[in-house]
């Protein structure tokens, strides 16, 4: 059947979407062939993601057209997609922790008897079996979803999947949060189903496994096609190069002098709450040091217990020569910290107060020890708003009416009031549109400049290089390296992010 | 402010139809007589006390349900020490004061320390003391003489509770509006963990509303029993954590927290004591007010949220 051969099962065609502020995909080609794992890959931001949600009719697609046997079809929404026989399995997973096995793959589908229309369970427990034998899971269908590992949560989704006849089965990040052996079941599994006809899209940052199970990979660089491999040139130095590779210059703030300076802080054996390994390593004054890792990597563990959120099981930090255990976040600001922390809108400010209350809430005892200094709040706070050009019409309006960026730059700028030597920048550009970003950039270069030693934990691989004097790279909560200078490179990060 | 003229207008406009009735009916007004006002005003007094209490708590965020057991267990107590063993009244009623401090660090240390809900922590307090006042006493009616000037006497024709109410309004209102602590409080009551990671001991702060809150219970509790001079162990003081609640509400607190006044709350109670004055001229059977009340302060919500809403969708 040469011609079907040619045909291939799925194409999107020059899909483009567009978010307030930032083009999230930019006429992206992907083509699915019968019966094949595709990998997927490319930085956070690349656009993955978006592609497969708009796959899976999450949202629409501004322009560009997706064709399944060579037919234009339209996905209006996520019944669409199912109708299709598209299956999108998602990070977190979608499952109803309290339910078995059985209930939770047809969930909202129960078979039902014709008389009456309940439950039919003789029939939901009997399909159940046959698909959770499909997918390899063990055990009794009665097991409630709670009790099964994330690797066997995992299959259950798959056999949700399998339970909608779909063809197409996107699987994203799978593997995140699966053992070693969970995994190559996991793959296994992929294999059995892949034989039976099902086409996958294997969603990933861990370029190792990607070479092991695909077959082909589609790259994606800020929004647009990196590029293609096939099999024999999918080495994991290929992937990488179409996966970074521009010119990171335009963005970023020139460095600052590199001359060695004092120390501000010292790690020494922390170990984080939960961590399994223990940390070290030093903080100079005026330096960005990036956090780089993948997702799961404990750089959040390892900023909450710096700043004394969750205090540290081990290890202590020295401050100014003098080692001190930090067991709680005023403990972290007294020795002159300051966290701008990775959740913005419930843990940096608070939405409901206006933006002299948030600006002025860690300082304001500094004022006077009891008593409100409110002509002291207010200078203070305009004085922050000056200096970061936070635009907001007012001192009094609530920081839930301001932009993303500007709610950033109020969550750092309470911190400046009280002349930092340390601040912890959990993620600092997430959620901010491009133009923000780039000022964000230059605010955090402007106080290394001015001394502070600076942490800044990111995603963006861009950011981190871009910025950064050293950067710390983790994986799977120990420090796998830290680079410097011209070390710090794409490849070197995501060699020693993904333990490879 | 605007939810705190709305109250205010409602009050006036409840106290025009109390007097607009009583002209039509009886030909006088009864509710502006002195005997009455003062009255009213000893028992906005009392209930402006204990509801400022629980008005400091919700403000943080949080809930005490036991503000009416410590009420009734103080006055057992009071009434108890003095009759049998004959103890300085002042004394024992400093002993209260210290007992409303020790019961409010407990209450804090099980809430902040093993992250237990407020609402369960007070509400065993709730029946806890309850059952003490009501086990030592027997369930006998406790009589305590030589102890009425504090709940009955006036002072420049106001009576002492009210007095008692202004000096706690002030000292509360200061705390909680020129401190940087009132400040901490409102935070938390709208976002404790960003609290916390802006370096504030949450905990700590926590535990001092009710400290306060137990403290001003434990006033409403010596106030009342001399009021009254006498205790009914199985029902004095029932219910008021409730009335608290809603005089709270009805001024203004939000029981999301971080909202409110000491203003509105007072005027939160207030209205309802009006409310019950005015059942009670207008000739209604007082089998018939937590009915009337219930329906009041559940209109002034609506309006309230509707009015609310209403503005959202303007700015928006």
């Amino acid at each position: 059947m040469p011609a079907s051969v040619q045909i291939p099962l799925l194409e999107m065609r020059g899909i483009t979407k567009r978010f307030p502020g930032v083009l999230a995909l930019d006429n992206v080609d992907l083509v699915l062939h019968r019966g094949e794992i595709l990998g997927l890959i490319g930085e956070n931001g690349a656009g993955k993601s978006t592609l497969m949600r708009i796959l899976a009719g999450d949202y629409p697609a501004d322009s560009g057209a997706i064709y399944l046997d060579g037919r234009p079809v339209s996905i209006k929404g996520v019944r669409d997609a199912i109708e299709l026989g598209i299956s999108v399995i998602y990070q977190e997973l979608n499952l109803a922790p309290n339910l078995d096995v059985a209930s939770n793959i047809f969930l909202g589908r129960e078979p039902r008897k014709k008389l009456l229309g309940i439950v039919d369970k003789r029939a939901l427990y009997s399909r159940a079996s046959e698909l959770a034998e499909r997918v390899g899971l063990s055990g009794n269908v009665t097991t409630p979803v709670s009790e099964l590992s994330p690797g066997g949560q995992q299959l259950v989704e798959i056999a949700k999947a399998l339970s909608v006849k779909s063809r197409i089965l996107v699987l994203d990040e799978p593997t995140s949060s699966l053992t070693p052996s969970e995994v190559s079941k996991l793959f296994d599994i992929m294999r059995k189903l892949r034989a039976t006809g099902v086409s996958m899209i294997f969603v990933s940052h861990r370029l190792a496994e990607v070479k092991e199970i695909c077959e082909r990979v589609v790259v994606l660089r800020d929004g647009r096609n990196a590029g293609e491999l096939d099999k024999p040139r999918m080495e994991i130095e290929e992937m990488v190069k179409l996966m970074v590779g521009r010119d990171l210059a335009r963005f970023f703030p020139k460095h600052g002098q590199l001359e060695k300076r004092e120390v501000v802080l010292s790690v020494r054996g922390l170990r984080p709450k939960g961590a399994k390994s223990e940390i070290s390593f030093d903080l100079h004054s005026g330096e960005v040091l990036g956090v780089a890792g993948l997702v799961g990597a404990g750089r959040t563990e390892l900023v909450r217990s710096l700043f004394g959120v969750d205090p540290p099981e081990a290890g202590s930090v020295e401050v100014k020569g003098r080692a001190t255990k930090v067991r709680s976040p005023s403990d972290a600001i007294k020795l002159g910290m300051g966290l701008v922390p990775e959740d913005r809108k419930q843990l940096g400010v608070i939405l409901e107060m206006n933006v002299a209350e948030n600006i002025s809430l860690p300082s304001i005892k500094t004022y006077h020890p009891v008593l409100l200094d409110r002509k002291r709040e207010l200078q203070t706070a305009q004085q922050v708003v000056d200096s970061l050009d936070i635009r907001t019409p007012s001192l009094f309006q609530r920081v839930q009416y301001l932009s993303g960026g500007n709610q950033q730059k109020v969550a750092l700028g309470k911190w400046l009031a009280l002349s930092p030597r340390i601040l912890i920048l959990d993620e600092p550009t997430r959620g901010i549109d491009v133009g923000s970003k780039s000022e964000i950039y230059k605010l955090i270069r402007n106080l290394a400049n001015d001394g502070v030693g600076i942490i800044m934990v990111s995603s963006e691989l861009e950011e981190i290089i871009g910025l950064s004097d050293r950067v710390l790279v983790m994986h799977e909560g120990r420090c796998t390296g830290i680079l410097d200078g011209d070390q710090i490179t794409e490849e070197n990060i995501v060699r020693l992010a993904t333990g490879s | 402010m605007r939810k705190l003229v709305g109250m205010t207008l409602l009050l006036i406009a409840l106290v025009a139809a109390i007097c607009f009735y009583q002209v039509l009916t009886f030909g006088g007004v009864a509710f502006f007589r002195p005997e009455n006002l003062s009255n009213l005003a000893q028992r906005v007094g009392i209930l402006g006390i204990y509801a400022i209490g629980a008005g400091i708590v919700i403000i943080s965020g949080g809930i005490d349900l036991s503000i009416g057991s410590v009420i009734g267990f103080v006055g057992v107590i009071m009434a108890m020490t003095v009759s049998t063993f004959g103890l300085n009244p002042w004394v024992v009623a400093l002993g209260c004061l210290i007992l409303g401090v020790g019961l409010g660090l407990w209450h804090g240390f099980l809430i902040g320390r093993f992250n237990l809900q407020p609402f369960v922590v007070t509400l065993c307090t709730l029946l806890l003391l309850r059952g003490l006042a009501r086990g030592i006493s027997g369930g006998i009616s406790q009589k305590l003489d030589g102890f009425s000037t504090l709940g009955n006497s006036s002072i420049l024709h106001v009576p002492i509770p009210f007095w008692i109410l202004i000096a706690v309004a002030l000292v509360v209102g200061f705390f909680m509006n020129f401190t940087v602590y009132g400040r901490y409080l409102y935070a938390i009551g709208r976002n404790a963990e960003a609290v916390r990671y802006s370096g504030v001991n949450v905990n700590r702060m926590r535990t001092a509303a009710y400290v306060a809150c137990a403290v001003l219970s434990a006033v409403a509790g010596i106030v009342s029993v001399s009021y009254t001079g006498e205790v009914q162990p199985a029902s004095a003081g029932l219910m008021f954590e409730m009335w608290a609640i809603a005089a709270a509400v009805l001024g203004g607190c939000s029981l999301r927290g971080g909202e409110g006044s000491v203003i509105g709350i007072i005027i939160g109670a207030a209205l309802i004591k009006v409310m019950y004055n005015g059942i009670n001229l207008l000739g209604i059977s007082t089998e018939w007010e937590w009915a009337v009340i219930g329906v009041v302060i559940l209109g002034g919500v609506i309006a309230d949220a509707a009015y609310r809403q209403r503005s959202e969708r303007k700015t928006s």
